[in-house]
């Protein structure tokens, strides 16, 4: 940080070009789509060739390039880009998972990084311009796994470690 | 003031102990006021009282504010003990900036067991916004994640954990809801999952702009939203066109058409006080004729003694049930 500006924070930092695909997001939920199934189908055989301290790294270094260049991921470890119009909640300064704050300025700019479209009315706009995933947005996503911080999203698909729910907040889901 | 009758029939509603003195003023049909309590930097009960003073008599219930605009002030969960210690309906302030889900949980039950029986569940404005930009933010819940976990703690008996209360919290839950910052056209929706996710009553942001609220309004009507729970809409008065500049400027969230703005700039110094006072009373007014508006919520920043003159000239003082 230093500066104490806030402009110095990762998340006003956006790759070129980047945005031009996440202005696509009808391609990115096919890429997505597409990506799911193809692991799925293969990480039988992944689990089996890669040991799995190896496969972890693996995943992580390849979701830190690819995903890091389009969506400036900051590796949560549970992705929920599909369900967010392929826009990265977790570079809302605020991390919301659910929508945007009041804050957002009049501009359509993030309170906290005024040169920042605000994440989630880009999020918005770009679901409503989805297919197979659109109106997901609405969806009320749980709080996050702070422990899976820095592990890869698309493992914990794989195993099911990311759709798992604290207890209580279970509790209500299941009625 | 307002005629004897009317005043004696809004405090008939019966007080239950356990029970939110608010949402029996709703239920009851009543056009509802609230008003948020400018929380002292001090030490001293004295000043919570001395705050609290001219809003008790005119409100169902005073919000105390949790370290608002990212400035430290005492407590909400002190501020709104002290104000239950003394009889008057606090509502709880709750954001999510500065404490993590552990604390989050904990001080809703702390809350709960020192009377506090409304609690409005914030994302909180952001550090940046405050005197002490340097502080870490915290953010681990969102608004929506705060008002399930309150609601499963209270409709459960758990803990996020699944762990079991002894005895569960009695909470009338609340959210709040910006319509007048963009994306305007989609606020609607916001507000629709704050209620999925537990929200009884809502709060507004200041309301200077009537269109964009009516407009907010009519969508949130077409999706039935009036009737899942009640809307309480954010006024206040503004002391000056200087201030307006400062609140729309600086204050995250705040929008202020240029109209009103322009209004008191036109007014002679001496009269802007009872310009912005005017301004609010015309916007209670025209919000109270609005379809799924259950109250208003005042925020008088530093001008705590007009409140009880808003709510007066507004003729919303006790008022009798709606229907």
């Amino acid at each position: 940080m230093g500066r104490g500006t806030v402009s110095s924070f990762a998340e006003s930092k956006r790759m070129p070009g980047s945005e031009w695909f996440k202005d696509r997001p009808r391609l990115l939920e096919g890429v997505y789509a597409g990506s799911k199934l193809a692991l799925r189908v293969l990480y039988p055989l992944l689990k089996r060739v890669l040991p799995a301290g190896f496969r972890e790294r693996v995943f992580v270094w390849s979701e830190e390039i690819s995903k890091g260049y389009l969506f400036n991921c900051q590796m949560c470890g549970q992705c929920i880009l599909h369900s967010t119009g392929m826009t990265c909640p977790m570079n809302c300064p605020k991390n919301l998972r659910n929508g945007p704050c009041g804050g957002v300025r009049q501009n359509g700019h993030c309170e906290v990084i005024p040169e920042m479209p605000c994440v989630w009315v880009q999020a918005w706009q770009r679901d409503a311009q989805m297919g197979r995933y659109a109106g997901e947005i609405q969806l009320l996503q749980p709080p996050v796994n702070r422990a899976l911080q820095n592990s890869s999203a698309w493992l914990n698909l794989l195993e099911g470690v990311d759709a798992q729910r604290p207890s209580g907040w279970s509790a209500i889901e299941l009625e | 003031m307002a005629n004897s009758d009317q005043t004696s029939a809004a405090v008939e509603w019966e007080i239950h102990g356990d029970e939110s003195r608010l949402r029996q003023v709703l239920e009851a049909g009543h056009f509802a006021v609230t008003a948020e309590l400018n929380a002292p930097d001090s030490a001293d009960p004295k000043d919570v009282y001395a705050n609290v003073a001219e809003l008790g008599d005119v409100c169902d219930g005073i919000n105390a504010t949790d370290g608002s605009g990212a400035n430290c002030h005492m407590s909400s969960v002190a501020c709104c003990a002290l104000m239950a210690r003394a009889g008057y309906e606090p509502v709880l302030q709750m954001g999510c900036r500065d404490r993590n889900r552990i604390a989050i949980q904990g001080d809703l039950l702390g809350a709960a067991a020192l009377g506090v029986r409304n609690v409005l569940c914030l994302t909180g404005d952001d550090v940046s916004a405050g005197d002490q930009p340097e502080a870490r933010r915290v953010f681990d819940f969102d608004a929506l994640h705060l008002l399930r976990t309150a609601q499963i703690m209270r409709d459960k008996g758990v803990l996020l954990s699944g762990r079991k209360l002894t005895t569960p919290p009695e909470f009338f839950l609340g959210a709040a809801a910006n319509p007048f910052v963009p994306p305007q056209d989609l606020r609607h929706l916001r507000l629709a999952k704050k209620i999925e996710a537990g929200a009884q009553f809502i709060q507004t942001q200041y309301c200077y702009d009537v269109p964009v609220f009516e407009a907010f309004m009519r969508r949130a009507r077409d999706m039935g939203l009036h009737e899942k729970v009640y809307l309480l809409v954010g006024v206040g008065p503004l002391r000056s066109e200087r201030a307006a500049e400062f609140m729309r400027s600086r204050v995250p969230g705040v929008h202020i058409p240029d109209a009103v703005v322009d209004r008191l700039a036109k007014t002679p110094r001496k009269g802007k006080r009872e310009e912005g006072i005017r301004i609010c009373v015309e916007i209670i007014e025209a919000v109270k004729q609005i379809e799924g508006v259950h109250g208003v919520h005042i925020m008088a920043y530093r001008q705590e003694e007009a409140v009880p003159e808003i709510v007066e000239r507004a003729g919303i003082l006790r008022e009798k049930p709606k229907a």
